[in-house]
């Protein structure tokens, strides 16, 4: 690849995530940004993918559900016992 | 709350992995339940991605703290005790998957070929020959501020997340539903950083490209 040929659409969008998790070399960067400057339709592309990302982080939920906390309490209790029952 | 709402006691809210994992050697039961606040909720999302349903992944759950609760005397402290309860998760759901008859094994990712086919549609693009060759012919239109909000956004992303192959599911529910550093991912499924991007990167591609199509879908059926 020359590295100051130009980047394509098509290129950019296999290269996003790379670019999201600063997985690229340094001027794949440079040709990666430099189409962004030039176009809208990949600004829109990139931004839809960071809304994706933001998204997907949303479905993350920390409720837990009593009743599987009990249930696992009880798994803790009867693991100490037997454990306890054990020679040393 | 249940009864057992109290027993996560206050001193082990900020407590590290480590101090969590002594307390735990010890018998303690308010550690055990402060890792159970912590992970369970997410070992179950991931049990989630391999077995599919709710039921089988709150069992597989189970029986990953069991087996951590068996490990505990051998377990050494070479990984972070999080991956090591994630890589019992993840034998705990191949072994379930196994007794269903369907195997899934990350070790064997050589390649990936069979993940899907091309993940954006090509005719998205300008063919070669064209003065425009892989610059977009049909490109993207900007979503509507509302529809991003609403709640049924949510339930689109579980379906389209249903739809992934199983690694790529798997690897997204870690990096982007919990926010997994990538390399802690590789680390837990053994496989290579290139690897995970690719499976990431489709994975992602597939969900947004999901995203895409209910919104165009229902932005004419919002049309007056």
């Amino acid at each position: 690849m020359i590295p100051d040929e130009e980047m394509t659409c098509r290129e950019l969008v296999e290269l996003v995530t790379a670019y999201l998790d600063d997985g690229l070399t340094a001027s794949e960067r440079t040709r990666f940004e430099a189409h962004l400057q030039e176009c809208p339709y990949c600004r829109v592309y990139l931004e839809q993918m960071r809304q994706t990302i933001l998204l997907l982080g949303e479905l993350r939920e920390d409720e837990l559900d009593p009743v599987a906390r009990d249930e696992l309490l009880r798994l803790f209790r009867d693991w100490k016992s037997r454990n306890q029952r054990l020679p040393t | 709350m249940g009864i057992t709402s109290d027993l996560s006691i206050p001193s082990y809210s900020g407590a590290s992995d480590d101090t969590l994992l002594d307390a735990l050697r010890g018998g303690d039961e308010h550690a055990f339940s402060e890792l159970v606040h912590r992970y369970h909720a997410t070992l179950v999302r991931v049990a989630m991605a391999y077995v599919g349903s709710r039921d089988r992944a709150e069992d597989v759950a189970q029986e990953a703290w069991l087996g951590m609760l068996r490990g505990i005397g051998q377990f050494a402290g070479r990984s972070s005790l999080r991956t090591w309860l994630f890589r019992i998760l993840i034998n705990c759901a191949h072994a379930d998957c196994q007794r269903r008859g369907r195997a899934i094994v990350f070790a064997d990712l050589r390649d990936d070929t069979d993940e899907g086919d091309a993940i954006i549609e090509p005719d998205r693009f300008h063919p070669a020959g064209h003065r425009w060759a892989d610059h977009w012919s049909i490109p993207p239109q900007e979503w509507p501020e509302a529809r991003m909000l609403s709640a049924e956004i949510g339930d689109r992303l579980i379906e389209a997340m249903r739809h992934l192959p199983e690694r790529q599911r798997v690897i997204l529910t870690l990096r982007d539903v919990e926010g997994w550093p990538q390399h802690e991912i590789c680390e837990m499924l053994g496989i290579s950083e290139a690897n995970a991007r690719v499976l990431l990167h489709r994975a992602r591609t597939q969900v947004r490209r999901e995203l895409e199509r209910y919104l165009a879908r229902s932005e004419e059926e919002f049309r007056p």
